[in-house]
């Protein structure tokens, strides 16, 4: 197992990982409870940009909809919490099974029909858009009025029932991350990682080597989907309230896929340094904002704007690949390398 | 001999213009054969038919006596055929290694497998200094032969290259046609060539078969075919007279 996790990761590679993982396990000893608020958004948005990348950076499917399936998660497991006394652990297999479903119609549609690029794109929303509608209209989940998780009397932290302090969340949310780490890692070296990269990069080659393109894909919807769905789970049991308006919206789907976009699409560390750059600097922005006594709506998106602008026009691989390099490690497995000469 | 690839009365149509007409031909196990005849005669429109990129509108095609056509490029892969494109679609962003490796994975049952595989087969390519380097850093006689690597690494039994020596210096050609020759000889591979290259194709053919908008003017061996008046009309005209 070890040398499966650690096989042609550079050394100095390892030790970066090592040092930032003790820093990140230390955080919340250290951290100030807003510090810890805006660390468990990194984390979340660590999480769901690693599982979009299995889609967008290992398969090439562009998915705008994946708004849809931390909603399903979200919405699963507080219904069964809310309605049936069931906990997150159990309703966890729901939320995964739905979202699996919903992504397993959404490519069946699309990868059995020939709709690709930007058709299906426009599909993904298409189905995020229907379910916030739906969502919106459907009582037993709270309709528009919102589904409300009970939060009082909790004696400490029941990581049973994820109730509990913002340190208890950090700490699962860091775990998931994490998971979510090495399962791409492995995914990544493995028969379907590579199929995955081969149909990215030209899908009649890879049909013509062999590959079943169609299986690949739906694959890959599939255990992208169900994966966010988990970290819908989680934000339904931290912010203890549900909008189909708010979760299902497409600002969502966009915010979810700025971290792996900025930190580097197709590779496995992006997601996690694009979702500190940017929750961290807006985060920052924010507060420099409410320091000086500025009120402006929608500053967040208008900044996320000026990041995304920046990294297409001089970063066009992300932050990550040049980080990288920067810091000697070198071409990562599934990087999109650029060309000129790299080794 | 018997025959590995058995072609029977293929036609197919683009909206009217009529590629391949009523296109019957053999390839015998163990073989090279070569696939001849003027731009725009439906080489390629052949290959497609036969790889399942393209569905014919009449005819069947069969690898060891058993229908493929209608099949998958991938199922047809499986069966057996390997093959590479004329206009080379390398996995432009991931190295030589990985294009190879990803055709390997095709032969072996682990990944481990699949790299040595790989590497053995990089190395007969001659392309063992760029194993690491990206697909899309090579010039374009290497994408050629990371083609021809990427598609002998799935372990197909009937190797179909299209146009692989085109742009190729001679000492180049020459180094494709020996190791053509060596896999033919030591593995049995079945080859069927398109090759605008006579100097590679009379080198390796042991029968050719020639195309002429569409339909299949002569085929024999090569020193019957290539001096066929037909032939030499439509194709060999310019360079023989
Ligand atoms: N997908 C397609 N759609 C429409 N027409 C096509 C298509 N593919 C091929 N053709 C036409 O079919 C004919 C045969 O083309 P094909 O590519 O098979 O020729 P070829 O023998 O391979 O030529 P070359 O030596 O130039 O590669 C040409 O007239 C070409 O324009
Ligand atoms: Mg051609």
């Amino acid at each position: 197992m070890i040398p499966l996790l650690t096989d042609g990761v550079p050394r100095r590679g390892l030790k970066l990982l090592a040092a930032f993982s003790v820093a990140l396990l230390a955080a919340p000893l250290v951290a100030s409870d807003y510090l810890l608020t805006v660390l468990i958004l990194v984390l979340y948005f660590a999480y769901v940009g690693q599982a979009w990348n299995i889609m967008m950076g290992f398969a090439g499917q562009l998915s705008l909809g994946h708004a849809l399936y931390v909603g399903l998660g979200a919405y699963a497991a507080a219904a069964l919490y809310v309605h049936f006394g069931v906990g997150p652990w159990l309703g966890l297999w729901v939320a995964m099974a739905s979202a699996a479903a919903a992504g397993a119609t959404i490519g069946f549609l699309a990868f059995r029909f020939g709709v690709g690029g930007v058709y299906f794109a426009i599909l993904t929303i298409a189905f995020a858009e229907f379910a916030r509608i739906g969502f919106d209209h459907w009582s037993w989940l709270g309709g528009s009025a919102g589904l409300f998780l009970p939060v009082a009397n909790y004696g400490g932290n029941d990581i049973l029932t994820l109730r509990g302090s913002p340190t208890m969340f950090y700490y699962v949310m860091l775990a998931m991350t994490a998971s979510a780490f090495v399962l791409c890692h492995v995914l990544l070296r493995s028969r379907i990682g590579y199929y995955w990269l081969a149909i990215r990069e030209s899908a009649d080659a890879a049909q013509a080597l062999g590959i079943d393109i169609f299986r690949c894909k739906m694959v890959a919807v599939v255990v992208s989907a169900a994966m966010t769905s988990l970290g819908g789970v989680l934000f339904a049991f931290y912010y203890n309230n549900l909008f189909p308006e708010q979760v299902f919206h497409i600002s969502r789907s966009i915010e979810l896929i700025l971290g792996p976009i900025i930190g580097g699409i197709g590779t496995l560390v992006g997601p996690i340094v694009g979702a500190f750059l940017l929750t961290t600097l807006a985060e920052t922005l924010s507060e420099i904002m409410r320091a000086v006594g500025i009120d402006l709506p929608g500053i967040k998106q208008v900044f996320y704007g000026f990041c995304l602008l920046g990294v297409v026009m001089f970063l066009p691989d992300g932050v990550w690949p040049p980080l990288g390099r920067w810091l000697g490690l070198g071409r990562e497995e599934g990087d999109r390398g650029s060309g000129e000469g790299k080794r | 001999m018997t025959a590995l690839l058995e072609v029977d009365g293929i036609s197919k149509s683009f909206s009217g213009l009529r590629a391949l007409e009523n296109v019957s031909f053999r390839v015998p196990e163990g073989s090279i054969i070569g696939l001849i005849g003027p731009n725009g005669a439906g080489k390629t429109t052949c290959f497609n038919v036969i790889a399942g990129v393209s569905r014919a509108d009449a005819g069947e095609v069969r690898l060891a006596g058993a229908r493929i056509d209608g099949w998958r490029p991938d199922q047809v892969c499986r069966a057996g055929i390997g093959r590479t494109f004329q206009l080379v679609k390398p996995f432009a962003g991931l190295s030589v290694m990985e294009n190879v490796l990803v055709g390997a994975l095709n032969a072996c049952s682990s990944v481990r497998a699949a790299k040595a595989r790989a590497g053995d087969i990089i190395e007969q390519l001659g392309l063992a200094e760029k194993r690491g380097a990206v697909a899309a850093a090579l010039t374009l006689p290497e994408r050629k032969r990371l083609e021809v690597a990427r598609a002998l690494a799935t372990g197909p039994r009937l190797l179909m290259l299209d146009e692989v020596m085109a742009g190729l210096r001679p000492t180049e050609t020459d180094h494709m046609v020996a190791l053509f020759r060596t896999l033919n000889a030591n593995l049995g591979l079945t080859i069927l060539l398109i090759e605008h290259v006579m100097r590679a194709v009379m080198a390796l053919s042991s029968g050719l078969i020639v195309l002429n908008h569409g339909q299949v003017i002569a085929a024999g061996p090569p020193a019957e075919v290539t001096g066929d008046p037909a032939v030499l009309e439509c194709y060999l005209g310019e360079e023989a007279l």
